[in-house]
């Protein structure tokens, strides 16, 4: 079982390393002529204006908050679905009454307008 | 074992005899050789971009009237790699004022977060790479490494639009990740395990059939995880220039490129092992390379759907992505699973035919139901796109009318 974990990092090793070998020797093979007009940011293709970091919606804000509490309580699902066989019926419901709780936080985020996109 | 009927295997403990020729243990030898195999795998699977590539572009052509590439080489097979070879000698600029770590190791992470999910895929009953008990929870766990790569590269690109796509990516990918997450979790349970081999050794009745609405909502999410139209709201031309790799140019750019492709296709892979019996079929068991095959088939009908959906459907506003998600999609995977979960425990005593039966009908219930209510919490946005429809066909009229005067 470990070994298999040592293969994965080998996996992951060479899969993030292949892009950045790719793009390190790129790098040497490409031409190199920087100048002050080329790395001006392109943007839309006319001057920028102000400062890049600006304002955004707090809507993106509240879909991430929603998010994590979803993706964090949907990953304590995966063991119970595992085990399904081994559970009684207790524990089944007592699965299900979590499920109850998660569509009831949706409802919740649901009217209180989180998802609206005004 | 004969090299027709399992030539990667055959190869393997052909190597593995040769290494422990040399003076090495048996085990330590297979290691080694399996070691390698690995490495090896990612670097086979960069080369199969090219193909994604050659192959996409000519669908899409085609579904577009056109011939798509088709002068370098016979029906343009070499067009992708004149492709790569000229971003490969491309200047590599770097504008003022970006965030460099960030900058730099998006491109890496977009492609490395993709090639990482191969890993635990089961190619046929005796070739997967690592058959790790939690091979489900690592597919999402490594697949929302390629978001991260998008979020960096819009954040740091020093680019108004740049960064309005990372907004969007943020609000698109993670919102997408809870029915995809939720869907996944249906042929986990169905299979009693999280290991991608046991998965598709559970699958005699293909889980397409006993699930079809997980089945559904996973193709849908994996698209939009993927951030292909109609979901492509990351790269919307129109809107925000090229979306969040404006700002990136030589092989940063292309890894982007690649790594869009790769990750289509290893969305095909893993819903062909999730709910179309990864490698199962008529003689798989005896002749692995024939389950070798029904894999790769399966996968590129899957993979097609997905070029067909691309090249036929428009873009969707970021209201309409984000309401789809959390006001349909969410709540039907949450009733999908519990449902199936239910039907799981009280039909256990029952036949298989039976429970089969029961899960289907359940799941068309909710279908219905999901329909019926969908289109009513929809509907205000339906009236309002016919007034708009309205008004265009008055200002055709008029328009007609007018010319028809001059």
């Amino acid at each position: 079982m470990t070994i298999s974990w040592l293969y994965i990092g080998i996996f992951l090793i060479v899969s993030l390393g292949l892009p950045a070998v790719a793009i390190i020797l790129a790098g040497i093979l490409a031409p190199k002529k920087p100048s002050p007009e080329k790395s001006i940011i392109y943007e839309c293709g006319v001057e920028t204006h102000g400062d890049t970091w600006v304002q955004f919606k707090a809507q993106y804000y509240l879909i991430g908050l929603v998010f994590l509490i979803f993706d964090i309580e949907t990953v304590f699902l995966y063991p119970w679905a595992v085990a399904f066989d081994r559970l009684g019926l207790f524990a089944v419901l007592e699965g299900l009454l979590f499920i109850g709780i998660l569509a009831g936080g949706l409802i919740y985020a649901w009217k209180k307008g989180a998802f609206e996109w005004a | 074992m004969n090299f027709l009927s399992d030539p990667v295997t055959f190869i393997g403990n052909w190597l593995t005899g040769l290494v422990a020729g040399l003076g090495m243990p048996k085990e330590t030898a297979a290691a080694w050789v399996t070691g390698v195999a690995v490495g090896i795998l990612p670097l086979l699977a960069m080369l199969w971009v090219l193909v994604l590539i050659w192959y996409e572009r000519k669908v899409i052509g085609r579904l577009q009237d056109r011939p798509g590439p088709n002068r370098v080489g016979p029906f343009g097979l070499i067009q992708p790699v004149a492709d790569m070879l000229k971003i490969f000698i491309k200047e590599h600029i770097l504008p003022t004022g970006v965030d460099r770590l960030p900058y730099n190791l998006a491109p890496i992470l977009a492609v490395g977060g993709v090639l990482g999910m191969w890993v635990v895929v089961p190619f046929s009953a005796t070739v997967h790479g690592v058959d790790i008990n939690v091979g489900a929870l690592y597919i999402i766990a490594v697949g929302a490494i390629g978001t991260l790569g998008i979020i960096f590269a819009g954040y740091s690109s020093n680019n108004k639009y740049a960064l309005l796509a990372a907004f969007r990516v943020v609000a698109q990918l993670i919102s997408y990740e809870i029915p995809m997450v939720l869907a996944l979790l249906v042929p986990v349970l169905l299979a009693r395990s999280m290991g991608m081999n046991s998965i598709v050794q559970a699958q005699p009745v293909w889980f397409i059939v006993v699930a079809p609405l997980a089945a559904l909502l996973f193709f849908i999410s994996s698209i939009a995880e993927v951030g292909r139209s109609p979901f492509d709201l990351a790269e919307a031309e129109s809107e925000i220039v090229a979306g969040f790799n404006t700002e990136y140019s030589g092989l940063k750019f292309g890894m982007f490129y690649v790594g869009e492709f790769l990750h289509a296709f290893t969305n095909s892979l893993i819903f062909t092992a999730l709910f179309l019996g990864g490698w199962q079929g008529p003689g798989a068991e005896q002749f692995p390379i024939l389950g070798f095959i029904y894999f790769f088939l399966k996968t590129v009908v899957v993979h097609f759907l997905g070029i067909a959906i691309r090249g036929s459907m428009p873009r969707f506003r970021i209201d309409q992505v984000m309401q789809l998600n959390w006001k349909l999609f969410t709540p039907i995977a949450l009733a999908a699973f519990s449902v199936a979960a239910v039907v799981e425990k009280l039909a256990a005593g029952l036949g298989d035919a039976m429970r089969i039966g029961i899960h289907v009908l359940v799941n068309l219930v909710i279908l219905v139901i999901a329909v019926l209510i969908g289109s009513r919490v929809f509907k205000a946005r339906g009236v309002r796109l016919d007034a708009l429809a309205e008004r265009n066909r008055a200002a055709v009229k008029f328009a007609m009318e007018k010319s028809h005067d001059s």
